[in-house]
């Protein structure tokens, strides 16, 4: 089976993160990226499934700027067999709407119009909408099955377990079909040293907008049906309130708790 | 000269970003319990890191490193001594100490027997030189082995001392040098015998009460009548010493490596804290009686960086039949005597600046303190390496 893990690069969710006050996009250049770790579960499940089916292989798709190429090589050095990067300046600014045809086109062209199984992360580790999957499928025309916790290849159809507040529940789909998966189904492995070392000779393809037949006018800023009017930084946490036990710290602490409804 | 390449750094990111999230979080604890994460092996073994100077056939990547291999393991060293010293030399002994002499002297047999999983990391083996009597003089060597020709084993009596990653519940050998008779000019003959964990007569003695690397696993180990089939030679009978001198500058240059990450965190350490904790209304970094010390760290860490890595690389070298091995030995003991020295006093450095919280257990700096001491006794006291370097320039011996 043949796999495609839709990928995204993103910036270090450890550091400071802000946005360019040219465009009001994320400012890439002020924090290191890497390929957000909600995605390393996808590469990981895909991974898993093609060692245990003795075949197949697994390609790795991102859009993004130059330095997005990281997150392809990391997902390389855990065991991808082969890279697709979409780079074209005119995508800089797109929202979901616009990556999510970018993506769709490109899995299209990665699988000569017939994907078997396309996996995706639960959302990005920056944007965290976690919509793109869905609009994917749709412009896929594939079933969507989301959120898996668990995920079982069978013949011809996939099953997820989702596990929401009050229930888990599994949810089949007939392959092809394109399955989100979440930060519980799986631990993501470190690259071997010898994976590094592969890696370098596995082959990454380099896509313009052109190469997959889409219009600069439909992505980017321009093409956004929404935009970021403004943008401003989070006020720095506030000073905690201390309470000196004078005898009554117990039922101050219960105020307290009580103002803030957590009681 | 040398530098780093890029795959060299690829790797290293790997190994930090292993040590960070994988290591980082768990090894306060470890250390006040004392206890060796016999899981943890398994995983460094999944990242390669016990194969990397050993041939694919044996479940190693050597073929893959482009001639870098000793590098790449002193920089998985130096990652995993950044977060724990502990966890370094379990690395450090586990490659040098422990599969080293089998790779290098074992019969296609004893290599096809033990090292695929130590390679993997599902064992560990351990070497036994070190005597209550006898350490860097190895020719005071106590422990026998003696052949009974009928049963066509060896019979080991004695005692080790100080031995890493022999008491684990996945050590699966250890290679210990015995007396196995007398040379003409009434010195020992020293071999070295393999003993599997769990032969009768061979007897793991409690693990020691040290002052750092209480995540170690360090125990002392005896043997009476402890026999072992005689195909259980490694090496050359009588060359055991020889051969054990000869991966003495590999060790060396792999404790440069671990006190080298030592160096590079308590200069992270230092720095980060003279910049945010306060007194008197100020960072203590604005008083150079803090930023100068701190400024020094940054020298140390930079010497001790290529010092390690002009020996690594020269290992690298020689083993591509470039360089002769009396330069490793001489770049080797400088490396582990200066990285060492300055590895105690990087640690002193770090704990003055951090004040009364630097003698509590709940800053890493004070691990690493209590850690430090034993870089300039280990793989050869600083003595021995001043020694090695007054030889090299020709002194009267």
């Amino acid at each position: 089976m043949n796999i495609v893990v839709c990928v995204k690069y993103v910036p270090d969710s450890q550091s400071e993160r802000t946005f360019q006050e040219s465009d009001n996009t994320v400012d890439r250049e002020a924090t290191d990226g890497l390929l957000s770790e909600l995605d390393e579960y996808a590469v990981e499940e895909a991974l898993k499934i093609v060692e245990a089916r003795g075949g197949g292989e697994v390609t790795v798709l991102t859009v993004g700027p130059a330095a997005a190429a990281d997150a392809i090589k990391k997902a390389l050095q855990m065991g991808a067999h082969r890279g697709v990067h979409v780079q074209d300046d005119a995508i800089h600014g797109s929202d979901a709407v616009a990556t999510s045809l970018v993506l769709a086109e490109a899995v299209k062209k990665a699988t000569d119009g017939s994907p078997e199984l396309v996996l995706t992360g639960m959302a990005s580790t920056d944007g965290t909408m976690g919509v793109v999957p869905a609009m994917m499928a749709e412009r896929l025309g594939l079933p969507q099955v989301t959120y898996a916790s668990e995920l079982t290849v069978g013949d011809g159809t996939v099953t997820i377990r989702r596990d929401g507040d009050t229930a888990s529940e599994t949810v089949e789909a007939s392959l092809p079909a394109l399955v989100s998966v979440t930060d519980q189904i799986n631990e993501p492995r470190y690259p071997s040293f010898k994976g590094i070392m592969a890696a370098k000779k596995k082959p990454v393809d380099t896509w313009s907008l052109a190469d997959l037949g889409l219009e600069a006018s439909q992505v980017g800023l321009d093409a956004a049906w929404t935009t970021v009017v403004t943008f401003a930084q989070r006020p720095p946490r506030a000073q905690g309130q201390i309470v000196t036990d004078e005898g009554e710290g117990g039922a101050k602490l219960a105020e307290f708790l009580s103002a803030q409804k957590f009681l | 000269m040398y530098e780093l390449s890029k795959d060299h750094e690829d790797f290293r990111a790997v190994v930090r970003e292993f040590a960070t999230d994988a290591v980082e979080p768990h090894v306060a604890q470890w250390d006040r319990d004392h206890h060796f994460p016999t899981d943890l092996v398994p995983r460094m073994g999944d990242l390669g890191l016990f194969g990397l100077v050993v041939p694919e056939e044996f479940g190693g990547s050597l073929e893959h490193a482009e001639g870098g291999a000793f590098t790449n393991l002193c920089i998985a060293i130096e990652e995993l001594g950044r977060v724990d010293q502990s966890i370094g030399i379990t690395l450090s002994a586990g490659v040098g100490l422990g599969i080293n002499p089998i790779l290098t002297y074992g019969t296609d047999e004893q290599k096809q027997r033990f090292l695929p999983d130590l390679v993997a990391g599902r064992a560990l083996a351990g070497f036994g030189l070190t005597e209550p009597d006898a350490g860097s003089d190895a020719g005071a060597t106590r422990t026998k082995a003696v052949l009974d020709d009928a049963a066509g084993e060896w019979v080991v009596d004695g005692a080790k001392a100080f031995i890493t990653n022999s008491g684990t519940d996945i050590t699966s050998v250890v290679t210990v040098t015995a007396r196995t008779g007398t040379l003409d000019d009434g010195r020992p003959e020293i071999s070295a015998i393999m003993i599997p964990s769990g032969t009768p007569g061979f007897t793991v003695e409690p693990a020691y009460h040290k002052m750092g690397w209480n995540i170690s696993d360090t125990h002392g180990l005896s043997f009476a009548g402890c026999r072992v089939p005689a195909g259980n030679l490694l090496g050359e009978q009588g060359r055991g010493f020889h051969q054990f001198l000869k991966t003495l500058d590999d060790g060396r240059i792999a404790i440069s490596a671990l006190a080298l990450g030592l160096i590079t965190r308590m200069r992270e350490e230092a720095a980060a804290y003279a910049k945010t904790r306060t007194a008197f209304g100020r960072p203590i970094g604005v008083n150079q009686g803090v930023a100068f010390p701190v400024a020094d760290l940054a020298v140390m860490e930079e010497a001790a960086r290529l010092l390690t890595y002009r020996a690594a690389w020269l290992k690298d070298e020689h083993e591509a039949g470039r360089r002769s091995v009396e330069e490793v030995k001489q770049a080797a003991a400088k490396a582990k005597l200066y990285t060492s020295e300055a590895a105690v006093t990087a640690t002193r450095i770090a704990t003055q600046v951090f004040g009364g919280n630097g003698f509590m257990e709940e800053y890493p700096v004070a691990r690493f303190y209590r850690d430090a001491k034993i870089l300039e006794i280990g793989e050869g006291t600083s003595e021995v390496q001043r020694m090695v370097l007054a030889k090299g320039l020709g002194l009267p011996a």
